[in-house]
């Protein structure tokens, strides 16, 4: 078991210092340029899941989306598997 | 023809505003240019020492927006360069006793006796640094390469294009080769795709600088130093030269050259 978890760390330390960096700089630059905070797109993004679910029926494991810069803006890009339409109730 | 304002700016403290205003300064003097530092730290001058100057100081910015004293009488003439000048901060008072609009109006007077006012802005987004850009008409950003001061950087230059300051020029300072070599550092060309912003130059950790500090003597002005050398090429892109970026080493240059403009 101890084994197993040092081959997880040291994996984790495969990566260099500079990508983490590099990757945390891009989030974090993400929720400051549009001044939200990454709780609030959560709580967005479960609402909008919501509002889909209703008309249709989604694939909620498979739901991407996220904020991405472009340039010098900022998107939210979402995928969203869509399985079929919902009856009209 | 008047002179151009530049503010010397980063949000982070400590990333090396001082030690750039002085040695660009010092450099455009070298060049010939008349050149005036302001000291827009209210209340933590250090641009004076950093300069070895600060035994000379009698009036200070305060004085001078307050009338009690003629601008004249407020410069500090630089030991080296006669061209150069220094308009001192205030030590015992705060931000507040400067306004932008005081600012603005003292820029203006400047631009008429000198090429270039380089203004040392102090850290932080608050009144210190409205004051500090309200009479600038170019900006430099300075950072280090790490993730919170790039991240205060991208933030001064969104207040910047939202003051109306635009295209912003950066400088990345204390970048050390072996760490970018190990993959502990991040990537020159990594920070200026995030920021999208237009390299000024790469100033490299240099324990000169400290000495050099030590004496008040601006490491722009010694011979066969890594950082001293890189301020001097930062000069001369001020003033318009073209100047490649320094040979820090080869793989590191080779990478960064498309970014740079050296097309
Ligand atoms: N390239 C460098 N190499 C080594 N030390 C540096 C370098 N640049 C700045 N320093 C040191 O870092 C400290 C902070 O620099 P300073 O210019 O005062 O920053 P700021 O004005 O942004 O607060 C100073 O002690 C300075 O000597
Ligand atoms: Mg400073």
């Amino acid at each position: 078991m101890l084994d197993i978890m040092k081959g997880i760390f040291n994996n984790k330390e495969d990566v260099s210092s500079k990508d983490v960096a590099k990757e945390r700089l891009r989030l974090v630059l993400v929720h400051d340029r549009i001044g939200v905070s990454p709780e609030i797109i959560e709580e967005m993004k479960e609402e909008m899941i919501e509002v889909i679910s209703k008309y249709l029926d989604i694939d909620n494991d498979r739901i991407d989306m996220d904020l991405e810069r472009q340039d010098n803006s900022v998107a939210l890009i979402a995928n969203i598997p869509v399985r079929r339409l919902k009856k009209k109730r | 023809m008047a002179g151009k304002a530049y503010v010397i700016t980063s949000g982070k403290g400590g990333v090396g505003k001082t030690t750039t205003t002085a040695n660009l300064g010092t450099g455009l003097a070298k060049l010939g240019k008349r050149v005036v530092l302001i000291d827009a730290d209210i209340g933590l001058r250090n641009l004076d020492v950093v300069l070895g100057l600060e035994n000379r100081i009698v009036y200070d910015i305060v004085d001078v927006v307050e009338g009690n004293c003629r601008l004249e009488q407020a410069l500090i003439k630089d030991k080296r360069y006669s061209s150069l000048c220094l308009l001192p901060a205030a030590q015992t008072r705060d931000k507040t006793s400067v306004n932008p609009e005081q600012m603005v109006e003292l820029t203006d007077q400047l631009r008429e006796e000198f090429d270039y006012i380089i203004i040392d802005c102090p850290a932080g987004i608050e009144q210190g640094f409205k004051n500090a850009i309200a009479g600038a008409d170019e900006a430099v950003v300075v950072t280090t390469p790490e993730v919170s001061a790039v991240r205060d950087a991208d933030r001064i230059i969104g207040m910047l294009e939202a003051e109306g300051v635009h295209d912003p020029q950066l400088i990345i300072n204390r970048v050390r080769i072996d760490m970018i070599n190990r993959g502990d550092m991040m990537d020159i060309e990594d920070m200026i795709e995030i920021l999208a912003i237009k390299l000024l130059g790469i100033v490299p950790e240099d324990e000169k600088i400290v000495v050099s500090t030590n004496k008040g003597e601006p490491v722009v002005l010694l011979e066969n130093t890594r950082s001293g050398e890189a301020f001097w090429n930062i000069t001369r892109r001020i003033e318009g030269e073209e100047v490649p970026l320094i040979d820090l080493e080869e793989g590191l240059l080779n990478k960064i050259k498309r970014l740079v403009g050296l097309r």
